[in-house]
């Protein structure tokens, strides 16, 4: 067992979920990719906590994951919102701020 | 009493306000108003006079002062002074006014502004009483300009003519021109007195020396301009006479009470400081005594060329007053004082009988009178007794006064003075039985019947007459010695300055035989030339003799003294003065107040161009248009893509990395 093995992980979970963010227009799977970048975050705190012997890492995994939830849930109903008002949840479609 | 003397000046004005306010719906149309007031005061006079006379021991004077309001460590008040003086002012004061309210109700009869006027005798009375019960320098000011401004105002009585209203405003301004003096001599004399107003303090000073000489005649002498003015002597005497033209009774009270008479009270109120200041002690001549005599003589010589009857009064007073100014010029402080009491009750006599005859026959001029003594039975004997008094006939009130002025100055070695004041009695003696013979003897010459006034006129004529016949008794052993004028007429404190001349010993038989026997030559040779035509020589000499021509010239000019006022101080201020002045004014001020407004609008053209609207402005719009430039570029970036953004925050977050990377 080695600690770079989970780092390697979690950065190819990391870039992966960077890469959805960034590419994807549908909102639903931005939201997803943005949670893919967070359990990224969270393997690495397990790892190192359990590398450190130090259980720090994984109460703040929880946290995270906890905080997670409540992001997808104002995110999800910010999309619905989104959908219902414009039939879409096209985000190059959402350009309102526009300056 | 005596703490609450304040009660008396008050009266009147109350009765001011009164008859102001509902003067016209009064029964009386205000005149009761007055009278009740006036009356009133004189009753509290009266009092206040007995409780001081009946003070045993030493008098001191009484004083009560309120501050009204304090300036730093400078207390400006109002209060009130008793002393003998202040108590002989208060009497002769209210009793004249009293007189001349009766009277006036009579005298005024029908007159269109009968309530207004009723007002301005209250206001009259009431500042005259407001100076004489003042302690202190400024109060007194304040009584003495409102005793200006109601003389203005009575004398103008008739302002529907030019000539009383020019009479008005003449008489105002001539006395303000003393004013200034006065007010100057108040700020000298306050400053003097190491800053007090108080006139019992700084006569303490000025007494014991504590005041330089140099600052008492500064001081003395600017107090005396105001006298110069108020009390009607040479050079300012002239407005006295023009102030005939006000209604009768005003002139009585100017002449016997309220106005002309402040002047002297002035001196006699400061004496201190004209004692020290003037070295009154020294003998010989100085200001006050040769303003006095020269006064006493010039007007008296003026008497003789009037035709208008009160104009014959007017100067007579002013020869008078000449006695007075000269009384306490050569130190005999009780003879000025009591000249002033006895002169009041026989000056008040003759004008209200001149009033009488007016009324009686509705002229002024002597030339339109005449034979008058059978139409007017009671305004003759009242006149003629009040002619004697003037004279100086013994043993009637001015008699005693006029004497015991002549033997101050000739005790207190003046000799000059006592030969002016001698000639002085000779002429109003001369000019009295003038006047006297053109009003009640020979033919009536005017039109109309004369008649006799009603009682209301008549009735105080005949009060006057019997005070104008007793009041020189005064000062003499018949009243006894706790009554006598001298004895009681005195400023606690003063004594040893105003009794330096001791008026117990002042009956010298020599001396008033002198006068008697001068007074009786001029009535007995006015009286050879008037009644039996005599002293032929004398008659159309004017038409003979070329100076005795221009001697009657120059007195129907009044010593071209109005001449020189209006035309030659009045008219070159007007003309020369004036263009000087136009022309400095329009060249130099106006050119230095159009120079600096050019210099202004030219800075303000060059600050406007160049500072506001390119540096200001520029600033300004600099500021303004580089927002807007990097604004609009900036909005380049700010797409609304969220992506975009997150690829933004992504990309310089692994830049930073890299960058850390390499750093480490």
């Amino acid at each position: 067992m080695y600690l770079s093995q989970f780092l390697l992980l979690a950065a190819v979970l990391f870039c992966i979920g960077i890469y959805g963010v960034l590419a994807r227009r549908n909102a639903v799977l931005v939201l997803m990719s943005i949670e893919l970048m967070l359990n990224a975050v969270n393997i690495n705190l397990v790892a190192f906590g359990a590398f450190r012997r130090n259980v720090v890492g994984q109460v703040f995994a929880l946290f995270v994951i906890a905080i997670a939830a409540a992001e997808v849930g104002v995110g999800l109903a910010i999309v619905l919102l989104i959908y219902r008002n414009r039939a879409s949840i096209g985000l190059d479609e959402v350009d309102l701020m526009k300056g | 009493m005596l703490d609450n003397v304040w009660l008396i000046p008050l009266l009147p004005a109350v009765s001011f306000a009164v008859i102001l306010l509902w003067g016209k719906r009064l029964p009386s149309k205000g005149a009761e108003s007055g009278i009740l007031a006036v009356g009133a005061s004189f009753v509290l006079s009266v009092v206040v006079a007995a409780e001081w006379i009946a003070k045993s021991g030493p008098r001191e004077a009484i004083e009560h002062s309120s501050t009204w309001l304090q300036s730093g460590s400078v207390k400006f008040g109002a209060g009130t002074h008793v002393d003998g003086l202040t108590v002989m002012m208060l009497l002769v004061v209210t009793f004249i006014s009293l007189m001349v309210h009766v009277y006036s109700t009579g005298y005024m009869h029908g007159d269109r502004r009968y309530t207004y006027f009723f007002a301005a005798l209250s206001l009259f009375t009431a500042s005259m009483l407001l100076l004489v019960v003042s302690d202190n320098s400024l109060q007194f000011l304040v009584g003495w300009e409102l005793v200006g401004v109601c003389s203005f105002m009575l004398i103008g009585h008739w302002w529907e003519e030019k000539d009383n209203s020019d009479a008005a405003v003449k008489a105002f301004l001539t006395t303000r021109t003393g004013d200034v003096g006065l007010m100057i001599g108040i700020i000298t004399l306050f400053f003097a007195a190491k800053g007090s107003f108080n006139i019992a303090h700084l006569n303490q000073l000025a007494l014991e020396g504590g005041i330089s000489h140099r600052l008492l005649l500064v001081g003395g002498t600017c107090l005396f301009l105001g006298v110069v003015g108020k009390s009607a002597q040479f050079p300012l005497h002239t407005w006295l006479p023009d102030a005939m033209a006000g209604p009768t009774p005003v002139s009585a009270l100017i002449h016997a009470a309220t106005m002309v008479v402040a002047g002297v009270y002035l001196i006699a109120r400061f004496y201190p400081v004209f004692f020290s200041g003037f070295s009154i002690d020294a003998g010989g001549v100085n200001a006050v005594a040769i303003i006095g005599s020269i006064t006493l003589v010039i007007a008296a010589l003026l008497a003789f060329v009037q035709d208008d009857v009160k104009k014959v009064l007017a100067y007579s007073t002013v020869s008078q007053l000449g006695y007075m100014v000269m009384a306490l010029g050569v130190g005999a402080w009780s003879a000025g004082i009591f000249h002033l009491f006895t002169h009041a009750f026989f000056k008040a006599l003759l004008f209200l009988a001149a009033g009488s005859v007016i009324h009686g026959v509705h002229s002024n001029n002597m030339s339109e009178m005449g034979g008058l003594r059978k139409h007017m039975p009671w305004t003759f004997r009242t006149f003629i007794i009040g002619s004697l008094a003037l004279a100086g006939i013994p043993p009637l009130a001015g008699f005693f006064s006029k004497d015991e002025i002549l033997l101050g100055a000739h005790e207190n070695g003046f000799p000059l003075m006592l030969v002016v004041g001698l000639i002085g009695a000779f002429m109003t003696a001369a000019y009295m039985t003038r006047a006297c013979y053109l009003v009640f003897w020979g033919e009536y010459r005017g039109h109309g019947h004369p008649h006799e006034s009603p009682p209301s006129m008549v009735v105080p004529l005949q009060v006057l007459a019997v005070l104008s016949v007793v009041a020189g008794l005064v000062n003499t052993w018949v009243v006894g010695d706790r009554l006598r004028f001298a004895h009681w007429a005195t400023v606690p404190g003063t004594e040893e300055l105003i009794q330096r001349f001791r008026l117990e010993h002042a009956f010298a038989l020599s001396d008033a035989a002198i006068s008697v026997a001068v007074a009786v030559a001029g009535i007995g040779l006015a009286g050879l030339y008037y009644f039996r035509g005599a002293l032929k020589p004398i008659r159309g000499l004017t038409r003979r003799s070329t100076a005795a021509r221009a001697g009657y010239t120059l007195l129907v000019n009044k010593y071209y003294l109005d001449v020189f006022y209006t035309d030659i101080i009045v008219g070159s201020i007007k003309g020369p003065i004036a263009q000087a002045a136009y022309w400095f004014d329009q060249r130099v001020i106006d050119g230095v107040v159009n120079g600096a407004g050019v210099g202004a609008r030219e800075v303000g053209r060059f600050t406007y161009d160049v500072i506001d609207q390119r540096v200001v402005d520029g600033l300004a719009n600099g500021a303004g248009a580089g927002a807007e430039e990097s604004g609009s570029i900036l909005r380049l970036i700010q797409t609304g893509r969220v992506q975009q953004y997150a690829a933004a925050l992504f990309g310089a977050a692994a830049l930073f990395a890299v960058g850390l990377v390499l750093i480490t």
